[in-house]
């Protein structure tokens, strides 16, 4: 078979994989797998974003916990304003729903990904990477030292957001959002990735020097990247929190950035559904072995070091082969 | 003569204690092609990077189609119509000969911050893309990653790309590198046709090369211009033959 014909059938396999799990779970009253799957969706939506900047331009950000933690805390914030009825910042008033904490959510990490891009965009290797590290850990600590939502402990949300039409309390509705936005995060990624802007910011990564001579200025289209993947991180961050009822500084730690590149890598960097795969087989191991040992990250890492040294393009890779851009 | 499309005045760059550039002065006017030649180490790459925005002079001035362009960026350059290749070639490598001429076309058409419409699908870009990559003779090429065509085949996709830009000059890096005597003769007569489109300027060590198709040679030793002129007068030139000619007789 073909191999982009491969990577079709896998994509649409992970696709309907990932929506079967909680039907069948829910038909076996198992609703533990429910949950899963929702964490499944959520993890892979915050690598997308991730998938953007890393995988497509080639920005190794080891601080995308600070988009993912951001969306989280304004999901808890702006909840936990809305159950108190005292007014946020310069007066405005917190919210219970989903529709108006998610563009907040994005906003604010688009924000953020544009001051921390302009100020770590004209570095690269080593020197991004510590940049991107040092800005989520101040958000970390920072955290931690803000008594006012609860610090070192983390935030409850006492109920969960709403959003019309839909019974959030029921794990299941939580997972038809979560998937509903991964599939349009993904839509998005595809559109981003085959258009004009794609192709600049994919060549970048191969040879900046290049895109420069033609005329490109590899700083804005890199920033856009950026600041795109940071919104798509904090989507996911918004909903992890309400998925779990609570936010907590834990959210914005480097732990936390490390995983959302292992995801990349496990599935396959800048592969269109590397982020799915890979998150399928981060939760798969923690569930899997985190019910046997306490060392399942051990196990983890080796699969991480057999994938890193033998299939680069990750799982995506080792069964749909190369990617080509014709 | 007409217009300098490209007036370099007094322009000099040190590296620490070394000269690399030292007050050089040279024009492209159009119509020409002006060669740059001089042995190993004379600073020819300097002056490239100088002339493309790679590097900022220390001092003195580069004008380009009647604008000083000494503080712009690489990008900002090729955008004001600087078409360059690279000495060793420096191309997309994932991407096939297609979709190199692509970004070139997609940078000359401006938008490359269009996020919605595919690019397989641009027929502003597919179509000029396949017929710039037949005129260099790729065109049954087209669909192949850049690092897996030939070097010769690679060396002609830099030039493809050059043109894809619709430059007002040529900045071409040792174009004939590694082509072999049929490509070098190939290309040398594609060259020869090009300078009606463009001005070229020309670092190139393939002596034939440059004398079948300089309109003017300038001689660079040590950072300076020894020697302006036309292929007679450079070949009759005493400081010419001691500092460079002499040396590679034989060779």
């Amino acid at each position: 078979m073909d191999e982009s014909r491969k990577e079709f059938w896998l994509n649409a396999v992970l696709l309907v994989g990932l929506f079967a799990t909680p039907v069948i779970a829910m038909m076996i009253d198992e609703p533990f797998y429910v949950t899963l799957a929702t964490r499944v969706a959520i993890f892979a939506l915050a690598a997308v974003g991730l998938n953007l900047a890393l995988g497509l331009g080639g920005m190794v950000s080891f601080g995308h916990a600070l988009y993912f933690g951001l969306g989280g805390y304004v999901a808890g914030i702006m909840a936990h304003h809305a159950f108190s009825g005292m007014p946020m910042v310069f007066g405005l008033s917190g919210s219970d729903q989903m529709l108006a904490i998610w563009p907040v959510a994005m906003l604010l990490s688009g924000l953020v990904a544009l001051v921390v891009g302009v100020l770590s965009l004209r570095t690269s290797g080593i020197f991004f990477i510590m940049i991107t590290l040092a800005f989520a850990q101040m958000a970390y600590y920072f955290a931690i030292g803000w008594p006012t939502y609860g610090g070192e402990d983390g935030l409850p949300i006492l109920v969960r957001n709403q959003f019309p039409g839909l019974n959030t309390l029921q794990t299941w509705h939580m997972f038809l959002l979560a998937y509903g936005a991964l599939v349009i995060a993904l839509a998005v990624f595809a559109m981003l990735r085959n258009a004009r802007f794609g192709a600049a910011l994919m060549a970048i990564r191969q040879n900046p020097e290049r895109v420069a001579a033609v005329g490109i200025s590899p700083f804005g289209i890199k920033l856009a990247a950026f600041v795109i993947s940071g919104m798509i991180t904090g989507l996911a961050g918004a909903m992890m929190a309400d998925l779990n009822r609570f936010v907590s500084p834990s959210m914005l730690s480097w732990h936390v950035s490390g995983e959302l590149i292992v995801i990349c890598i496990l599935g396959g960097v800048g592969r269109l559904f590397g982020p799915l795969a890979g998150a399928a087989i981060f939760v798969g191991f923690e569930v899997i072995f985190g019910g046997l040992t306490q060392h399942w990250q051990f196990w983890l890492g080796l699969v991480l070091l057999a994938v890193v040294l033998f299939a680069r393009g990750g799982v995506i890779g080792i069964i749909a082969g190369r990617e080509r851009h014709g | 003569m007409a217009e300098p499309v490209l007036e370099l005045a007094g322009v000099s760059k040190s590296f620490g204690a070394l000269k690399a550039t030292d007050d050089v002065s040279l024009t492209l006017v159009p119509g020409e092609i002006h060669a740059l030649i001089g042995p190993n180490g004379a600073g020819k790459s300097t002056l490239m990077a100088l002339v493309s925005g790679r590097h900022a002079p220390d001092s003195g001035h580069i004008a380009f189609r009647g604008r000083d362009v000494s503080g712009l960026s690489v990008a900002q350059r090729a955008r004001l119509g600087l078409g360059r290749s690279f000495q060793v070639s420096s191309l997309i490598p994932e991407y096939s000969a297609r979709r190199n001429v692509m970004l070139a076309l997609q940078a000359r058409q401006g938008h490359s911050y269009r996020m919605v419409w595919p690019v397989g699908r641009d027929r502003s870009l597919t179509e000029p893309a396949q017929a710039i990559l037949a005129r260099v003779g790729l065109e049954g090429r087209a669909s192949v990653p850049s690092e897996t065509l030939s070097h010769g085949e690679r060396r002609l996709l830099e030039i493809a790309v050059a043109l894809a830009l619709e430059p007002a000059a040529f900045l071409l890096d040792e174009p004939m590198a590694g082509m072999g005597a049929e490509g070098g003769r190939r290309l040398t007569a594609f060259l020869d046709t090009l300078r009606a489109e463009a001005p070229i300027l020309l670092v190139e060590h393939d002596m034939d090369a440059v004398f079948a198709l300089a309109d003017r040679i300038s001689v660079l030793a040590n950072g300076r211009v020894i020697a302006t002129g036309s292929v007679a007068e450079i070949r009759a030139d005493p400081a010419v033959r001691e500092a460079y000619l002499g040396e590679e007789e034989g060779a």
